[in-house]
């Protein structure tokens, strides 16, 4: 706790900090706060791109018939999306990136770049240079994705619109997208996939290899063991990906016929290696919160974290067994019932491990002297809506209910309460916790407190009708909708407006907190916070730990 | 505490243009890669973007080049002005491991297709496609598929198996020369090390391949045929593509080796690229077995 003091005394290394206006310190950044910083402001710009997608969406389903992708439509024609076409290319669009452009360059790249070397005690990441290459590799990826909604795809229309989970034959035959729109968009996932294989190889050996003396692994804090689990999923999953992302290039460009039934091959094969990597991804955009919301919780309630190795065993568990569950999303592919029956129990044994989570964060706020502050109420708001979607999941794990909620609103709402609800919130919950220490700035507590209550309110009726929707058996990725689900999806789009202010509060809490530049301590949370980050500066030297921390046994996580 | 004075041995690596400049390579050749395959103007005369003109794949992959030998050579200099201390040499053997882990799964996706063909081909005899008619429905009763005439295992690709085994031995030996000092020896087994992986990937790609009693793929042909060929193509292919690699790891190697820049302690560049070779050696001995072999005996009853 010194550390600032001490650090206010010899000044000499401040001296290497770049001016925030040098472009190389950004391009040719070898620095992981850097890098962290520009993966955040990119998941920031992803994240309104994809957000102004899901608008498009939400303002088409307000209301019976076909209004905002009519033929002709203003707000769409502008990028020629105004057709059914265009619907669905919004519906996939919105889908991949927040997935692989927002959530994982911000929690990954983001928090974890900024706070896994500081949390170890570490002076930088492993791999500097190739840190740099992992973010830069993103904006390309990103480029040819936004290519990809403009050149053309399905006939004259522009863009791929089968789907993030982009299955064959929709994203193989001719019949449904001849156009180069698919192609760009296979190389940009298999851009996106070499920059988070890189990123991963770089935060396994940080963690592996650069821990301060004594910060031995259970020592380690939650956030760094979630980042751990999450990278190893990552390194596993994704070449697996990659290969099925170049079969189907070959069967788009080279003739041959791997996920095609009329030449000898098989539709069901491309969703198997899909879901292989699909599974353990969507474990990796939630992985991470876990972490966050675990060090947050602590800090808040003034408690060590309750259970601490049966925290980090639990996330451990739930990636191993989310390698061995994927064929859960293909219950309707008419696959044997011995194969269901394995894969709904493989499914439900996931509930363990995370029901030991949300009953340890209970457990570490019981009795705890508890701290309402903005990150605190974030994170309390994830533990009470992903509990949610974990309950709903538990539903859809049951081959014989899934049956008929496949691909119904149930099915979104399921995964937005997990994601949009669980994964978001963990990210504006960690995002509060740190940014008195990555800006140097406290932010407006009345103003972020505003946004978190006008987003609760606004994400929950966007989302909980669709439960409604779904058990009506109201399909998803459809344009329009009868009568009959009128009511909720209305319900359900003015919940998107409600939850657009609060995004516009967040931009204004940003705005003013580097306007008013109220200075943040060391240490703004006090004594519940007692990861190493809270020991340097706000914000942190250029390069920290040129001494490296030694840590004590009694330190808690 | 003296914050100024860096008092441990990681290494803080300057700051660099190279990721940024392989990035721009990366997105210029994705383009031209699908300009390449499918055009991105409408016009097919168009130098930049008509279908097939190779100039944006071919500029990006330049780029890709100029960086590997830029950024490469950066690692080769830090390295030999002592930036890699033990710590960071440890690093550097995680970061080859988990490469080669990613690897590794990269072959089980084309190893999966394999298998699921394999295996699944008489459950899938039961499918009702309409565009079968009855002899391919029939075909798939059988793996490998009637019409395919699969490679004997026990000629060309056997030859090859020990091509590769032996290679691995000799570049196990340049490593136990190096690190006893018979700088000789490690280059004369580095060097057949290179020749027998150049012999492989000749083998393979000029006489096997040609020789092939199936097509890599076919729009129009019978369709069982066509999965196994490019299951089989994809998959060795694939395999021979990371011999190249290897073989040019290697052959890095030996230049350092010849210009003195590895010493009987510290020669990780080396050691990186027998991990990689013995990583291609071990999926080629899967491909050997399951992909060459085991259709060969089940086709044989």
């Amino acid at each position: 706790m010194t550390h600032e003091a001490a650090h206010a005394e010899g000044h000499g290394h401040e001296d290497h900090r770049p001016s925030l206006y040098d472009w190389k310190r950004w391009v040719y950044s070898t620095n992981h706060k850097d890098i962290g910083t520009m993966y955040l402001i990119f998941a920031i710009i992803a994240g309104l791109i994809g957000g102004a997608l899901s608008g498009l969406i939400r303002w088409e389903l307000a209301a019976p018939g076909v209004q905002v992708f009519a033929e002709g439509a203003a707000i769409t024609g502008w990028l020629n999306l105004d057709s059914a076409h265009g619907y669905n290319v919004t519906v996939t669009m919105h889908g991949l990136i927040m997935i692989f452009f927002m959530v994982m360059p911000a929690m990954i790249g983001g928090f974890g770049n900024w706070f896994v070397p500081l949390m170890i005690g570490a002076p930088d990441m492993a791999f500097p240079r190739m840190n740099n290459i992992s973010f830069w590799l993103l904006p390309a990826s990103f480029i040819l994705a936004l290519l990809s909604m403009v050149v053309p795809g399905n006939g004259d229309f522009p863009g791929f619109g089968g789907g993030w989970t982009l299955y064959a034959p929709l994203s193989t035959s001719p019949a449904h997208h001849s156009g180069p729109s698919m192609d760009l968009l296979i190389l940009s996932l298999h851009i996106a996939g070499a920059s988070s294989i890189l990123g991963a190889v770089n935060f396994i050996t940080t963690i592996f290899n650069m821990r301060a003396p004594g910060m031995t692994l259970h020592r380690m804090p939650l956030f760094v063991w979630s980042i751990l689990v999450t990278v190893w999923l990552l390194v596993l999953s994704l070449p697996v990906l990659a290969g099925a992302l170049t079969m189907l290039l070959t069967d788009r460009n080279f003739g041959t016929q791997f996920f095609n039934a009329a030449g000898g091959g098989d539709p069901v094969m491309y969703q198997h290696l899909f879901w292989f990597f699909g599974h353990p991804e969507v474990y990796i955009l939630i992985l991470p919160a876990f972490g966050m919301i675990s060090q947050i919780v602590s800090t808040f309630s003034r408690k060590p974290v309750f259970g601490y190795l049966g925290m980090a065993y639990a996330m451990v568990a739930i990636g191993v067994i989310g390698f061995v569950v994927w064929a859960h999303h293909m219950y309707t592919v008419g696959m044997g019932l011995d194969l269901e029956a394995y894969f709904i129990a493989a499914t439900m044994v996931i509930a363990v491990p995370t029901g030991i989570k949300i009953f340890s964060w209970i457990a570490t706020m019981w009795g705890g002297s508890i701290d309402f502050k903005v990150p605190m109420l974030w994170a309390i708001g994830f533990i009470f809506l992903f509990t949610v979607g974990g309950v709903t999941g538990v539903v859809l794990a049951n081959s014989g209910v899934d049956t008929s909620l496949h691909d119904t609103y149930y099915v979104v709402a399921h995964f937005h309460y997990v994601l949009s609800l669980g994964a978001v919130f963990g990210i504006f919950a960690g995002f509060f916790y740190w940014i008195p220490k990555m800006s140097g700035y406290r932010y407006n507590g009345f103003l972020a407190g505003l946004q978190f209550w006008i987003m609760f309110i606004g994400v929950n009726i966007i989302f909980f009708p669709q439960h409604f929707l779904g058990l009506q058996a109201m399909p998803r990725r459809y344009i329009d909708y009868p009568e009959a689900f009128a009511f909720w999806n209305h319900i359900s789009s003015v919940g998107y407006a409600i939850t657009t202010v609060g995004v516009l509060v967040f931009l204004i809490t940003l705005a003013e907190m580097f306007i008013v530049k109220r200075k943040a301590g060391a240490n703004p949370w006090g004594e519940g916070a007692t990861t190493l980050e809270w020991t340097l500066s706000s914000p942190p030297p250029f390069h920290q730990f040129n001494e490296l921390p030694v840590i004590k046994p009694d330190t808690h996580h | 505490m003296a914050h100024g004075e860096v008092k441990h041995d990681y290494h803080l690596v300057n700051p660099s243009p190279w990721p940024f400049v392989a990035s721009v390579g990366a997105l210029v050749a994705a383009i031209g890669a699908v300009v390449l395959m499918r055009g991105l103007s409408s016009n097919e005369a168009d130098f930049f973007f008509g279908k097939g003109h190779w100039t944006l794949f071919l500029v990006g992959m330049g780029i890709l080049v100029i960086t590997c030998i830029g950024w490469w050579g950066d690692v080769i200099k830090e390295s030999r002005a002592g930036d890699h201390t033990p710590v960071v040499d440890i690093g550097l053997r995680y970061g080859m491991i988990l490469f080669i882990a990613s690897e590794v799964m990269f072959f089980v996706a084309w190893f999966w297709v394999f298998f699921e063909m394999a295996i699944f081909h008489g459950h899938r005899a039961d499918w009702v496609v309409p565009t079968w008619d009855e002899a391919t429905a029939q075909a798939w009763a059988n793996w490998p598929p009637p019409h395919v005439e699969t490679f004997d295992p026990f000629h060309l690709p056997l030859i090859n198996t020990l091509i590769l085994l032996l290679s691995g031995t000799t570049v196990t030996w340049a490593h136990h020369a190096l690190q006893t000092g018979d700088r000789a020896g490690a280059r004369l087994g580095l060097i057949l090390t290179v020749l027998l992986g150049i012999l492989f990937s000749w083998v393979q790609f000029a006489v096997e391949y040609p020789i092939a009693g199936f097509a890599f793929g076919n729009p129009d042909g019978v369709g069982n045929a066509t999965v196994y060929g490019a299951s089989f193509f994809m998959a060795t292919g694939f395999h021979g593509f990371h011999v190249i690699i290897g073989t040019i790891f290697l052959a890095v190697c030996l230049f350092r080796l010849l210009a003195g820049h590895f010493t009987p302690q510290k020669h990780f560049g080396l050691e990186a690229a027998a991990w990689y070779w013995h990583f291609v050696d071990v999926v080629w001995l899967f491909l050997f077995t399951f992909v060459y072999v085991m259709p060969y005996l089940t086709m044989q009853n």
